[in-house]
């Protein structure tokens, strides 16, 4: 069918099978390769786009529910060469090691920071729950999260012994 | 090289500078193989194995060549090349036999991913199922069906490893020093006792993903999302018989390897579907399902220890035997039999120490490195029961710890002295102990149990771990001047999150004296033009590729400055630099630029001399050797990274629910060249070694099917599992000969973060864990004193991957035991 949707404001129209995923036609037909694919079935959150103000995974929605749709990925988040603010916070905290689940998490921080503008830890959890990363451990990624709604006054950091 | 490392002297090295690449993978720029689309490129899928052990009948692919779009398909019988890394046991696709459940018979390429799919399932495979052999203990009797009858046809790596032939032994490790049974006579307690756990998955974000082009005269390419592009080359070219030129590896990002990317994987079947398909590109991606199941996992573990202990705790005699289920192939499994057994006791000086480590075929999904290589799975066993033995025999854990630990002057059981710079196990010790209050619970702890009813309770594990590589690991770097004066660094590790490209650029800014912007290290890898590595693991990545660039800096220097001299006719001696110029030291005002050096200095007249300016530094391990085969004896440690782990726990004793309050870590990292990057692989590697100790791990049937490949079934630690504190404490004992002290931390912070929670567990509430993940219904079965539960194999006779007579169906003499 024909699909008809804006990517990070610029609008894409193409024909796509009935059953081809949101996450493929963006990386395939679109060249979007921020969004990854880590495990196809809706787990591991590394998908994650905006649909219509709302993040999805998008692995898990077909490119024909999102005819109409107003999409943003990754590759929408910083502006003219520069970083967004969570992006900064996120590079300040050493909140990305891979980097595989990093598009996916900065979508779900950026939906976190939209319900809750000032988050508690607690909160963070919660809202990041669904991206998986197996290499940072998350806490630096939470870090970051504070860090960019202003609430990390001092960087925790590595302990030095006897010090 | 120590190098100068007074803090005050350093302007990169110590700092926490941001993250090399981070631009990139922040706007979702990097690539990574799974992001590559080639032009004319055909897509794989595999034909897998529903049984676990079977005899192949026939296989039918009539149907599947017949499908429009379809173009190439591949059975084993048409690959006449064997695999392996030390043991050369493995066919590209199972010939004749299968060994493990999703081990993949059959291959197809075709136009798009669908009609592969589609053509996979066209392909009949007819079956003779026979009884696997899945429990590892089992596989050891006498009369166990034989995962590989012709074992002792296989080439194998003779100097390092054993196969026993007729058995299901793919390699006995052996260690022995001083006199076992005398220990043991003079000791006044001896407890012995058995621990154990399961197979478990790396779980990388990308799965395991290659493209191959089999090019004209035999000129191939390969990318792939491998840890060590290097090793995928050397190990294809053996099986292919093929010149170490003729194949070239790219490696772009690597979206996460923890060890499961670092030896040769799916790279060789997808060569030989773009071979039959006439040269065309191929792409083959596992799915999450075969990330379990197709590729391989970490090794399950059976380790049984047996202590000798004096009157005043000192530790006199200890007896480790380690049955490790290698799976259907030996892969890397035999290495981590063989870096466990020289390792197995733990960072503690046994005066009398005994090693047999086993590593064993079984038809289940064969094991590979995973972080910590087989000392995240040992040390539950040897962390665990240094707590039991202190109980038993009345003492602090900690103390006991303390009174056995390594210390200078200490001999390791492979007869290695301990040296003040080889590390302090003992400062990690008291850090960790420090930083959870360990012995007391503070009054905010006493509140806390009085409101939940829980119990608070506190443990500690030490760990330590040296990389398991050939005791003659080289590395290179390379360092090219741009024409502006900026430089590229290009070395063969490889960035897979780690973080090293960063530290390596420090190191080469610190020691040219440039600043940071002007050096950039490439962060993906060519093996026709990048400098040789060995293999990204081990953790041995900062100390011979990081000593690598400091020498390659040197040695840049030199080729600058020989050409600076005579421009500026004076003695290489008497000349200094900064980031843009050399000068003369007494007349700084006779200068020359690097910029006009940099590819070659032309004099007013035209005159050239010098050329482009390039530096290169090699390194090699040095003073390690092979380990004698009967006695172990030897040097294998290129340095022990020393480290130690508190948990604080809170425990229901009704139901055996907890929640860990709070982890502290330390380790003897030497120096920490990017702090913010030591603490992400410090909480990195806990968290992993969290989800080891609290949840992951596979579970079969008693037919052999996995029954949890999945992130539903098998669960991995989310943003909402980590402990509400985390501490990361960094010890700074210099290494002499690690770059600027530096030793690798990559793998150590998974390692001991199991026990230490099965010794806070046990504080808190007395449970008695043997087996690991500490599942909450395991903490309630031990609270009932009802045998652990560890039913890893579901419904077989065994019922068990525990070696108590009673729940085997051999006795232990029928066993093989050579």
């Amino acid at each position: 069918m024909r699909v008809k949707l804006t990517v990070n404001g610029e609008l894409y129209e193409r024909d796509v099978k009935d059953n081809k995923t949101l996450l493929r036609f963006l990386r395939e037909d679109l060249g979007f390769l921020g969004p990854k694919e880590g495990c196809g079935a809706g787990e591991c959150g590394a998908c994650t786009v905006f649909m219509n103000g709302k993040t999805v995974n998008s692995c898990m929605v077909l490119a024909a529910e999102a005819d109409g749709a107003e999409i943003e990925t990754i590759e929408g988040e910083s502006k003219d060469g520069m970083l967004s603010k969570l992006q900064q916070a996120f590079d300040r905290n050493h909140a990305v090691q891979c980097g595989f689940c990093t598009s996916g998490m900065i979508m779900s921080a950026r939906e976190l920071i939209r319900i809750h503008p000032k988050p508690t830890v607690e909160e963070i959890k919660e809202g990041l729950e669904g991206n998986f990363c197996r290499c940072t451990g998350y806490k630096q990624i939470i870090e970051a999260v504070l860090d960019a709604t202003g609430q990390l006054d001092e960087k925790e950091g590595l302990k030095y012994a006897g010090k | 090289m120590l190098e100068n490392n007074d803090p005050a002297a350093l302007r990169y090295v110590g700092q926490d500078v941001r993250r090399e690449e981070v631009v990139d993978k922040l706007t979702g720029a990097a690539t990574y193989v799974s992001d590559m689309i080639l032009p004319g490129m055909l897509y794989a899928q595999v034909k897998k194995s529903p049984h676990a052990r079977a005899l192949i009948k026939k296989i039918d692919t009539s149907k599947a060549e017949k499908l429009p779009g379809v173009r190439a398909v591949l059975t084993g019988e048409e690959l006449p090349y064997k695999l392996g890394l030390y043991v050369v046991d493995k066919d590209i696709l199972a010939k004749k036999m299968v060994r493990h459940y999703g081990e993949a018979v059959a291959a197809v390429a075709a136009d798009t991913l669908e009609i592969a799919k589609k053509a996979v399932d066209l392909i009949d495979v007819d079956y003779e199922v026979l009884p696997p052999v899945l429990n590892h203990m089992d596989a050891l009797a006498k009369d166990a069906p034989l995962v590989h009858p012709d074992l002792g046809k296989y080439d194998y790596v003779q100097a390092a490893f054993t196969p026993i032939p007729g058995t299901n032994i793919a390699n006995l490790t052996k260690i022995r020093k001083g006199d076992i049974e005398k220990g043991f006579a003079e000791s006044a307690y001896i407890i012995e006792r058995e621990y154990t756990n399961p197979s478990v998955q790396h779980v990388p974000m990308e799965t395991h993903v290659a493209i191959v082009q089999w090019g004209k005269e035999d000129n191939i390419t390969i990318w792939s999302s491998a840890q060590s592009p290097f090793t995928v080359r050397n190990l294809f070219c053996y099986a292919f018989k093929l010149p170490l030129n003729k194949v070239r590896v790219l490696v772009p990002h690597v979206g996460g390897g923890f060890g499961g990317k670092a030896g040769i994987h799916i790279e060789p079947l997808t060569a030989c579907l773009s071979r039959k398909a006439g040269g065309r590109p191929v792409k083959f991606q596992a799915s999450r399902e075969e990330e379990f199941t197709l590729l391989p996992c970490r090794s399950a573990l059976t380790y049984k220890i047996k202590t000798g202990v004096a009157e005043d705790g000192r530790i006199l005699a200890q007896k480790m035997e380690m049955f490790w289920d290698a799976g259907a192939y030996a892969d890397y499994a035999v290495n981590v039999t063989r870096a466990s057994g020289y390792s197995a006791s733990g960072p503690y000086e046994i005066p009398n120490a005994s090693v047999d480590a086993y590593t064993i075929y079984t038809n289940k999904p064969y094991g590979t490195a995973y972080r910590g290589f087989g000392h995240v799975e040992f040390h539950w066993g040897i962390e665990r029961h240094m707590d039991l033995v202190a109980r038993v025999i009345g003492m602090d854990p900690l103390e006991f710890r303390r009174k056995n630990a390594m210390r200078p002057g200490s001999i390791t059981i492979t007869g290695e002295e301990i040296m003040e710079n080889t590390g302090n196990v003992l400062a990690c010790l008291d850090e960790a102990a420090k930083a959870i209050n360990y012995g007391n619970l503070t009054e905010a702890e006493k509140e806390r149990e009085r409101k939940t009813g829980r119990k608070i309770g506190k443990g500690i594990a030490a760990l330590h771990k040296a990389p398991a590589m050939p005791s003659f690991t080289g590395t290179m770097a390379v360092i090219k001047m741009n024409s502006d004066g900026t430089v590229n660094v290009n070395v063969g590790l490889m960035e897979i999150g780690q973080g090293s490209t960063t530290a390596f650029q420090q190191i080469v800014a610190e020691v040219l004296g440039f600043p940071l912007e002007k050096v950039k290290v490439t962060v993906e890898k060519d093996t026709d033009r990048d400098p040789y590595d060995w293999q990204t693991v081990a953790s041995k990545g900062l100390i011979l590729t990081g000593n690598a660039c400091i020498l390659a800096a040197k040695d840049f220097l030199k080729c600058g400055y020989d050409v600076a001299a005579q421009v500026l006719r004076a003695n290489p001696a008497d000349l200094a630099h900064d980031g843009d110029k050399i000068y003369v030291k007494h007349h700084p005002k006779a200068s020359v630029t690097w910029e006009s050096l940099a590819v070659g200095y032309a004099f007013p007249n035209g005159n050239g001399i010098g050329g482009p300016l390039i530096g290169v530094g090699r390194y090699i391990a040095q003073g390690l050797s092979y380990l004698n085969k009967e006695t172990g004896q030897g040097n294998p440690a290129l340095d022990w990274t020393y480290g130690a782990h508190g948990i604080i726990a809170e425990v229901d004793p009704e139901t055996g629910e907890y929640t860990v309050l709070k982890v502290a870590s330390a380790f003897d990292v030497g120096k920490a060249i990017n702090p913010g990057m030591v603490r992400g692989q410090a909480v990195g590697g806990m968290i992993q070694g969290l989800g080891t100790a609290m949840c992951e791990g596979y579970i079969y049937d008693g037919e052999g099917h996995l029954l949890n490949p999945s992130f539903t079934d098998n669960k991995i630690p989310t943003a909402k599992d980590i402990p509400e504190e985390i501490e990361i404490i960094a010890v700074e004992t210099p290494q002499l000969d690690g770059p600027f002290g530096a030793r690798g931390v990559g793998e150590h912070p998974m390692i001991s973060v199991a026990p230490a929670l099965g010794n806070a567990i046990q504080a808190a509430v007395g449970a008695e864990l043997m087996h690991m993940p500490i599942r909450f219904e395991d903490v309630w079965r031990a609270l009932q004193k009802k045998e652990p539960i560890d039913n890893w194999i579901t419904k077989t006779p065994a019922g068990s991957c525990r070696s108590d007579p009673a729940t085997r169906r051999h006795s232990p003499d029928s066993a093989i035991m050579p």
